[in-house]
């Protein structure tokens, strides 16, 4: 008999209330584990396809739309900026890379963007089997795209007008995969990857009557936006403003946009977070008025320990030992709770196609949900706890 | 061996109450008789050490309580007294077994299931080990609450009110089972009651021998 095995079995003496609040507990917990994952992944997210790009020049409009359309390929692009104003752009000491991309059709929902090889390079991203583009209309297709869509090596594929499924079908030209990434968790998994020159190809083959138009056409092609890295973090002080006033593009600092981003969607994860502190709150309270309650009932049995020659603090340690057995058992469950909520949210929304939100991740924040489950535990058990402390023998003999 | 001297205790709010002396041997019994609210309790609880001594003395077994703090008090009544409470108070959580097995840690010892058996053994109810209290009987309980009392092998056995609610019969049994088992141990019996019975099947077993004490408390205000 040791003070963990008989707080144990004080503990399922009454099963009802210790079920009552391991649930209440557990979904405190596992409310906060959710909330930590979601809030983790999605940062560490747009961390991730952030990475290295310092700005983004695109066409006016707005700035967050620019960001999400061209660094998270999640909403449309502001429109196209000539292909001229980019290339000036290479020539300016204060960018060291230039990333061109080229949107505006797609493969069942799936993105086909025109870019340079640097691009894949950018995100370090290797080719899983077969080689990159080294014509128009051959394609490198994201891991996602090759699994989902069925493509691989060899298979050949039409794009439609639009970034989403349907629109008019490019029929007459067909990409042809030459190569398969292997998955590096960054916004290239979902997408299909082609040279800047496959996009014009596509559309002037489409709307040229002939071949002088094909000409007129070539001189005015377009890209949708560049990402850029600057040569020195001094750059950011002139560049975008440079760019916002002397030419007719824009440029947005992705950092910026995101945090702004993070901010909005900050209101959502603080709503939640008090939704789980208000459930924390309630489960603290129950097992506050479950112990209270436990020694009230045992105030007999409590003193007759005393008698047989216990001292006050290991009656204390007792009741301590019933809330850190509610607090252990609600910490696993809670946070296998978390984690699956998350498997499923993610299952539900797909947002794998946007965001991925693996299973069993544990980043640091976490450790808080053991530490909280402990603290709430013990914060409701200390006037359980104290109380069983004064409980004095004198009272077993008073108890007729 | 319990003596006491003079002894007064007095309430933080409240009368003072003072006790008449007493000198019991070792092995002898000493029957506390006195009406509820009479001080009684106190008087028990002052020989178990759980209460502080404020003028007079009282030796209980060799030690002079006066001079345990809290804390060796604890450790003190684990070893020598032995508590027998009027409503028995075993833990339905826990089976008959880890009922002793509590006595044992309570006084800070490792589980000895061999002790708990041949202590049960003793008393008759090693069958009912297994059990929980609410499948014992009242005489079965009776008796696994006195294991559990003298599990520890006392010098002191405290029994509060342990005729209380029976019939002629098993209160007789209860009284006799107490003294064999006082007697086996060589303890010395301390039996708080206001039943007559007590004080008649005592003064018959002893028949006027030396070793029967019997103290009146009353409400004596200083």
């Amino acid at each position: 008999m040791n003070i963990l095995a008989l707080s144990w079995r004080y503990l399922w003496s009454r099963p009802l209330a210790a079920s009552l609040n391991l649930l209440l507990l557990t979904l405190g917990l596992a409310s906060i584990t959710f909330v930590l994952l979601v809030n983790h992944q999605i940062s560490r997210a747009f961390e991730r396809d952030l990475a290295g790009i310092d700005v983004v020049v695109g066409a006016k409009g707005s700035p967050m739309q620019l960001i999400l359309s061209g660094v998270f390929h999640i909403d449309a692009p502001t429109g196209n900026i000539p292909l001229a104003a980019v290339k000036a752009l290479e020539a300016d000491p204060r960018v060291s890379k230039i990333i061109p991309l080229s949107l505006g059709d797609n493969f069942r929902g799936h993105r086909i963007v025109g870019t340079s090889p640097d691009y894949i390079q950018h995100y370090r991203a290797t080719l899983a089997s077969g080689a990159l583009w080294t014509q128009p209309m051959q394609a490198v297709v994201g891991s996602q795209v090759a699994q989902l869509a069925g493509l691989m090596v060899g298979s050949s594929f039409a794009g439609s007008h639009g970034l989403g499924a349907g629109g008019d079908s490019h029929g007459q030209t067909p990409y042809l995969v030459t190569g398969v990434l292997a998955a590096s968790g960054s916004v290239l998994d979902r997408l299909i990857l082609t040279s800047t020159e496959s996009v014009w190809k596509v559309h002037e083959s489409d709307v040229a009557l002939d071949a002088d138009d094909q000409k007129i056409l070539e001189e005015e092609r377009e890209l949708t936006l560049a990402l850029i890295q600057y040569a020195s973090p001094l750059a950011a002080a002139s560049f975008p403003r440079f760019i916002n006033t002397t030419t007719e593009m824009q440029a947005a600092a992705p950092a910026l946009e995101i945090t702004r981003l993070l901010s909005m969607l900050g209101v959502g994860v603080d709503l939640l977070k008090v939704l789980a502190g208000v459930l924390l709150l309630t489960a603290g309270l129950s097992v506050f008025i479950a112990l209270w309650g436990a020694v009230r009932e045992r105030r007999a049995d409590l003193a007759l320990l005393r008698m047989l020659g216990a001292p006050s603090s290991k009656i204390a340690g007792l009741l301590l030992c019933e809330a850190l057995w509610l607090a252990l058992m609600a910490c696993a469950v809670g946070l296998l709770l978390g984690q699956a909520l998350v498997g499923l949210t993610a299952w539900a929304l797909q947002v794998d196609q946007s965001i991925s939100l693996g299973l069993l991740a544990w980043p640091g924040e976490l450790f808080l949900v053991p530490a909280v489950a402990l603290g709430v535990a013990w914060g409701a058990s200390l006037l359980p706890a104290w109380e069983g402390y004064r409980v004095s023998v004198f009272e077993l003999l008073q108890s007729r | 061996m319990i003596s006491c001297r003079q002894l007064t205790y007095r309430y933080a709010s409240g009368p003072t109450l003072a006790f008449v002396d007493v000198e019991v041997a070792q092995g002898g019994v000493l029957l506390v008789a006195g009406a509820s609210g009479s001080g009684k309790s106190t008087w028990l609880a002052l020989a178990a050490g759980m209460l502080a001594v404020n003028s007079g003395s009282i030796t209980v077994a060799g030690q002079n309580l006066a001079q345990l703090d809290k804390r060796s008090s604890d450790a003190w009544r684990a070893q020598t007294i032995g508590f027998l409470p009027q409503k028995l108070h075993l833990s339905q959580a826990l089976s008959v077994h880890d009922n002793l097995a509590l006595a044992q840690w309570a006084a800070g010892q490792n589980t000895n299931s061999e002790v708990i058996a041949a202590t049960l053994a003793v008393l008759a109810v090693q069958d009912l080990a297994g059990r929980k209290p609410s499948q014992l009987s009242g005489g079965q309980a009776q008796r696994v609450a006195l294991a559990r009392a003298v599990l520890l092998q006392p010098k002191v056995i405290l029994a509060d009110e342990p005729t209380a609610s029976l019939d002629d019969e098993s209160a007789t049994a209860a009284l006799d089972l107490l003294h064999s088992t006082a007697q086996r141990l060589g303890a010395t019996l301390v039996i708080a009651t206001h039943d007559g019975r007590v004080k008649s099947r005592f003064e018959a077993a002893f028949n006027n021998k030396s070793g029967l004490q019997s103290i009146q408390i009353g409400r004596k205000q200083l």
